[in-house]
């Protein structure tokens, strides 16, 4: 008796049966007969060539017939549109039925058959349906504008059905209401400038008392509507953010996150002052622990949304520490997250409890968690400078387990809490140095490099254990390898007596046995400093390096807040505006927060750190690598390609990031020098060399710092081999498929002191092109 | 909104697809298998994926998993509830949501999902609504159907659908009207060496099965309602009197829904019911070590703790385990490394132990870290938290309903660590 006997074949050609079946004159035959079509739909079969058949079946009384032969249209309409006509007049008849279940049924099968010459048949239908007396046909009719706009905006605006559907947002029924909302805000997203949603505090009113009223689906798009209003002044934010404020405890976790969203972003207005800020502030805490004990795909939602509510108003969760413990069973992507909060979370009273933790996480058997725990150890030691010791001593007993993955990430860390805290915890070298040997990844490696280095003058033998990295030097990393040439220098500068022999080993195997540029340059350097005025040449090298800051992961504040705007959407997943990412965003509006209206704090600047007591302390955020090389070239290649307007394809095509990630490869070559150099990143700022200014490089700096770069090379050409003739071949920066066959490819070169870039634009779409820019950001 | 959904089992086969606006290749699950086969099992397979054109955000139920393509910004957390509710709607059709319940009911499945979005909007979701829409199969109906050739579609607009209670069914009818409320408390804990708690708290929820005639407005009042400070409700309560009077007020769902969930998180009011001694050490350069764990009854209020199952994950070197119960029995799986003790009903005259010795395999390290003691265990009428019911009312209607109340405590994830100590 179940339906899996659809799926049997017969030798015969299924096709063909159904086929004898569908016409048959028996009404039970037929039915079933529809049903094994769908059936095949169902696994993706392809069916299509049934469709007159099909839809012969269309005219019944029977529902059920009705309802599957609706299905099949849906999904074959658009392979076969001039068949879908026939369909035509069944559903402008369906449209006048005196049940409104048929009413509606025909109404939004016909907005989801996606063909042009329908959609005109659907106007009058839509139009009847959107003031029908029945409010089930109101909410689908406002549901298939949507869809009709999907299609054919000009159409849905020629037709004046935006102006109807905004006047349902008034509709008396809350769910039409809801439903209003949904598609009008489904709509602005393709037409962010439209205003669509022109809200105003009656609408405001209307769209909270609808709140309450309306199923939990429909609650999420009110408050995602909601979020996008700006209060005009605190009295109506707090308003607001009390009429919003139950539906924290609603069981539906996106309803929840969806109030959280708007409340974070009202509370921005509100005085510090007000006693209901901080009840508000209280009541946000326990929905959030809350959405923890859920099914683990949301956690990891929540998480990813609670890590930008930690960073923006530590104060919510500042006391829930141990609902961020790991649970031995949880999935890796919720231990990780789990993880990151727990170091945001770490202060001075709880340290104890996280340090015991972390430990043990760092005995577990994932691999990726194993170290992103003793990485977060290291964390801890920076950020609570009382349990640096405690850290350090945790550490070490790590480093002792000889775990080989787990020593390494150790020595990582360890490098960062000596940049922390210089001349403290010195003690601890010999010990690393016994692991010497176990280190295989480039990065602990040079890590171990930079504190042999530049603790040369305490380790006794620096000399024979930098001299045992050299013998290997041209398998090597870049990375260890720059790093390597600054530590010999810095040894060399230290001990002059003994090392000269491997200074000039090292600069020769730099400059003239290196094909990679960046050494090669960061070597000439060292060797005219060394050779013009060893004086400067120290104060160069072992100049004083700034304090690395406490976090090296906070999200930059401007884009914190923004982000904190999308609160419970993809864009809080991915942790970037959806400018980044969203595909085919038309002109993204760029969402910020209110400014607080508070007379007292008018001096506050909106985008403030949370508290004006905390201001203070607010660290700096120091650029990734990837963004500071971005910055140093000034070069971000996001040109919206507005896509060329062939034939009828009414697809946008959304920006394509030629460069993205790719920079980093990209670029590598000649950038690695300057970007260890100058970055004052916290893992290669140690590197030495041009008295690295502060971790916060003004982007301004790094072009002309480039062009004196090839000034001075210049000058050294004369001296060793040219490096500035040497031009990298092109490579394909954006490939055709991307951009509907036009490819771009280029490279980076540098003639007589500037930077150049060649690019080659070839047409591969096999038809003419127009219409076409590039565009060339700037990076911030 | 909601584009598309996959249905893919534990071998990777995609056994339905349904797509609400145009159709997206099935190809697009190919960034979903590459990522299920880099998190190597497949409860770490990351719940949202990007890929070039669309992004996957899934959930992995009753070992099948729900992919579904969405296209535009959509909060994920709406898309991953809603995906929930289906699973919920075909066990609650199906009484299993397995691979073979829908490819058996692949029509009805088929309808559902069409009923309960429309353009990625969700349209019906309440379970009472859909099955006045969609008939559930019984074999009843089907032998029926099958005769008299009518069908399993309602052809009415369901009554809840827009009331302002769409979770209840106008003109439901019972001979026997009763009322049950389960009160069901797990309780989930990190117990260290010591024996000192690390961390604590109480997940409760409260499950009704309200079988009542006609129109009922209930209010549930506890004798101590201060303890509930953290809730969720159900849609059907009403906000305003709870925050004012702190009484439960609603026109309950017909059938069983969960009323609503909390967690007691202060740890003075978390009371642990059990206690466990242990003693599991290696040796150094040995091949064997010692084990011994007793469990134990602490304040319980006088009632019975029983259905106690330990489960051990036992350190790699471990190959097998010479252990002597008092009570109960205990299997230990070479190939897992899973030591199950089902113990049963504990009496404090006689507290269950078991030990004995740990065999290594030779030549093997020493290991490293000391298992984690994971504890089952069962407390009949007794809420851990103290919550107690104090009464039901029932407005409205005029009939004497049946009413009773159940308390049940349970151990969620309840952790003794061997290993730590704080």
């Amino acid at each position: 008796m179940t339906d899996s006997k659809y799926f049997t074949t017969t030798k015969k050609g299924e096709i063909f049966e159904l086929k004898a079946e569908l016409n048959s004159d028996k009404k039970e035959k037929k039915k079933e007969a529809v049903k094994k079509v769908i059936a095949s739909m169902t696994v993706g079969k392809d069916v299509s060539a049934l469709f007159p058949d099909v839809v012969n079946c269309m005219q019944t009384d029977n529902l059920e017939l009705k309802k599957l032969v609706y299905l099949y249209l849906m999904n074959y309409a658009k392979s076969q549109p001039d068949m879908a006509i026939m369909a035509v007049n069944t559903f402008v008849k369906d449209c006048e039925d005196p049940n409104p279940l048929i009413r509606a049924l025909a109404v939004r099968t016909m907005g989801c058959i996606r063909v042009d010459k329908i959609t005109e048949y659907l106007c009058e239908p839509l139009r009847k349906c959107l003031k029908d007396e029945d409010p089930y046909v109101r909410k689908t009719a406002a549901v298939c504008v949507a869809k009709l706009h999907d299609i054919n905006a000009q159409l849905v605006e020629d037709q004046g059905f935006l102006d109807t559907l905004k006047d349902l947002i008034s509709d008396s029924n809350p769910m039409v209401v809801a439903n209003a909302v949904a598609a009008l805000s489904e709509i602005s997203e393709s037409h962010p400038s439209s205003n669509l949603l022109d809200l105003n505090p009656q609408s405001i009113n209307k769209l909270l008392t609808a709140l309450n009223e309306c199923t939990e689906w429909g609650q999420i798009f009110i408050l995602d509507c909601l979020a996008n209003y700006m209060p005009k002044d605190d009295r109506e934010a707090q308003s607001i953010c009390e009429r919003v404020t139950p539906r924290l405890s609603h069981a539906n976790s996106a309803v929840v996150l969806s109030a959280v969203k708007v409340l974070m972003k009202f509370m921005e207005m509100l005085s510090k002052d007000l006693d209901y800020y901080g009840t508000l502030l209280k009541k946000l805490a326990p929905p959030l622990v809350t959405l923890l004990s859920a099914e683990p795909e949301l956690q990891y939602v929540a998480l990813r949304n609670i890590n930008l509510i930690v960073q923006k108003r530590p104060e919510i969760l500042k006391h829930e520490m141990k609902v961020f413990f790991v649970k031995y069973n949880d999935p890796i992507y919720v231990k990780l997250e789990k993880l990151d909060i727990m170091i945001r979370l770490a202060s001075q009273a709880n340290i104890a409890q996280v340090l015991a933790e972390l430990k043990e996480y760092a005995t577990e058997v994932d691999v990726d968690f194993v170290r992103k725990a003793v990485r977060a150890i290291g964390r801890c030691a920076i950020k609570v400078e009382q349990s640096a010791e405690r850290c350090v001593s945790t550490l070490l007993d790590l480093i002792q387990t000889k775990v080989n993955y787990v020593v390494q990430e150790a020595i990582v860390v360890i490098k960062d809490i000596f940049r922390k805290y210089p001349n403290k915890y010195e003690s601890v070298i010999a010990t690393l140095c016994e692991n010497l040997d176990s280190l295989d990844e480039p990065e602990a490696r040079a890590a171990m490099i930079w504190i042999v280095g530049e603790y040369a003058e305490r380790i006794d033998n620096a000399d024979e254990l930098l001299e045992s990295f050299l013998e290997g030097f041209h398998d090597e990393s870049t990375q260890v390898q720059l790093q390597l040439l600054t530590a010999i220098v810095k040894l060399f500068l230290k001990k002059p007596t003994e090392t000269q022999e491997l200074v000039q080993q090292v600069l020769s195997l730099a400059t003239q046995d290196s094909d990679n540029p960046d050494l090669r340059d960061r070597g000439y350097i060292y060797w005219r400093l060394l050779s013009t005025d060893p004086v400067a040449a120290k104060e160069v090298v072992l100049a004083e390096k700034p304090l690395i800051s406490e976090e090296t992961d906070l999200i930059e504040p401007t884009l914190l807040d923004e982000l904190i705007c999308y609160i419970g959407t993809l864009a809080s997943v991915y942790h970037k505006p959806p400018s980044a990412f969203v595909e085919g965003s038309r002109g993204v509006v760029h969402k910020s927060l209110p400014p607080r209206t508070g007379s007292s704090e008018s001096a506050e600047s909106p985008e403030a750190a949370p508290s004006a007591g905390q201001a203070a302390e607010q660290p700096a955020v120091i650029p990734a690598q990837g963004d500071l090389l971005g910055d140093l070239l000034n070069l971000d290649l996001g040109p919206p390609v507005s896509g060329p307007p062939l034939a009828a394809s009414s697809v946008q095509m959304g920006a394509v990031d030629l460069l993205g990630g790719g920079l980093d490869s990209l670029m590598g070559d000649e950038s690695e020098g300057l970007r260890s150099d100058v970055g004052g990143s916290p893992a290669m700022g140690g590197g030495g060399g041009f008295a690295a200014p502060g971790p916060a490089v003004p982007a301004g700096v790094g072009a002309p710092l480039g062009s004196g770069l090839g000034d001075l090379f210049d000058l050294t050409g004369g001296v060793g081999t040219l490096s500035g003739s040497y031009v990298a071949p092109k490579s394909v920066w954006l490939p055709a498929m991307k951009a509907k066959g036009l490819e771009i490819s280029g490279t980076f070169s540098r003639q007589v002191g500037s930077i150049s870039m060649d690019l080659v634009l070839t047409n591969k779409a096999l038809q003419v092109m127009s219409d076409f820019a590039i565009q060339f950001n700037r990076n911030r | 909104m909601i584009h598309s959904l996959f249905l893919i089992n534990c071998s990777g086969d995609i056994f339905l697809e349904k797509h609400w606006k145009s159709v997206v290749s099935q190809s697009v699950c190919d960034y979903f298998f590459e990522a299920q086969e880099k998190a190597i099992d497949v409860e770490n397979v990351p719940p949202v994926i990007s890929t070039p054109h669309h992004y996957l955000i899934s959930i992995y139920r009753d070992k099948i998993f729900f992919v579904s393509v969405i296209q535009t910004e959509v909060p994920p957390l709406f898309v991953i509830e809603f995906l929930h509710r289906v699973a919920d709607t075909f066990q609650d059709y199906f009484g299993e949501c397995s691979e073979t319940a829908i490819k058996d009911n692949v029509v009805i499945v088929y309808e559902l999902l069409e009923e309960m979005l429309d353009n990625g909007f969700p349209l019906a979701t309440e379970s009472n609504i859909l099955k006045e829409l969609i008939k559930p199969p019984t074999i009843l109906r089907s032998v029926v159907n099958s005769i008299t050739g009518s069908s399993n579609v309602g052809d009415t607009l369901p009554t809840g659908q827009l009331s302002n209670i769409p979770w209840r069914r106008a003109g439901v009818k019972y001979t026997n009207n009763e009322a049950y409320f389960d009160v069901i408390e797990e309780i989930d804990a990190i117990i260290d060496k010591s024996g000192s708690t690390v961390f604590a708290e109480i997940q409760g929820v409260i499950d009704s099965c309200i079988k009542l005639s006609g129109m009922p407005d209930l209010s549930l009042s506890f004798m101590n309602p201060r303890l509930l400070d953290d809730v969720s409700f159900h849609p059907c309560i009403r906000f305003k009197r709870w925050e004012s009077e702190r009484v439960l007020s609603f026109i309950p769902p017909d059938g069983n829904f969960r009323l609503i969930s909390y967690r007691v998180s202060s740890q003075n009011l978390v009371a642990i019911p059990v206690y466990v001694k242990h003693m599991i050490s290696f040796k150094e350069n040995s091949s064997s070590g010692r084990f011994d764990v007793t469990i134990g009854p602490k304040q319980n209020m006088g009632k019975t703790v029983e259905g106690v199952v330990m489960t051990v994950h036992m350190p790699k070197a471990v190959l097998n385990m010479n252990l002597t119960a008092t009570q109960g029995s205990y299997t230990f799986d070479p190939v897992t490394k899973v030591l199950t003790w089902d113990v049963g009903k504990i009496t404090p005259q006689k507290l269950p132990n078991l030990k004995g010795i740990v065999n290594l395999q030779s030549g093997a390290p020493k290991p490293e870290e000391n298992p984690s003691l994971n504890i089952q265990f069962k407390i009949q009428q007794l809420a851990i938290s103290g919550l107690k019911v104090n009464r039901l009312d029932m407005y409205g209607e005029k009939y004497k309903p049946f009413k009773g109340v159940k308390y049940i405590t349970k151990a969620g994830k309840f952790q003794v660590i061997t290993g730590r100590e704080y």
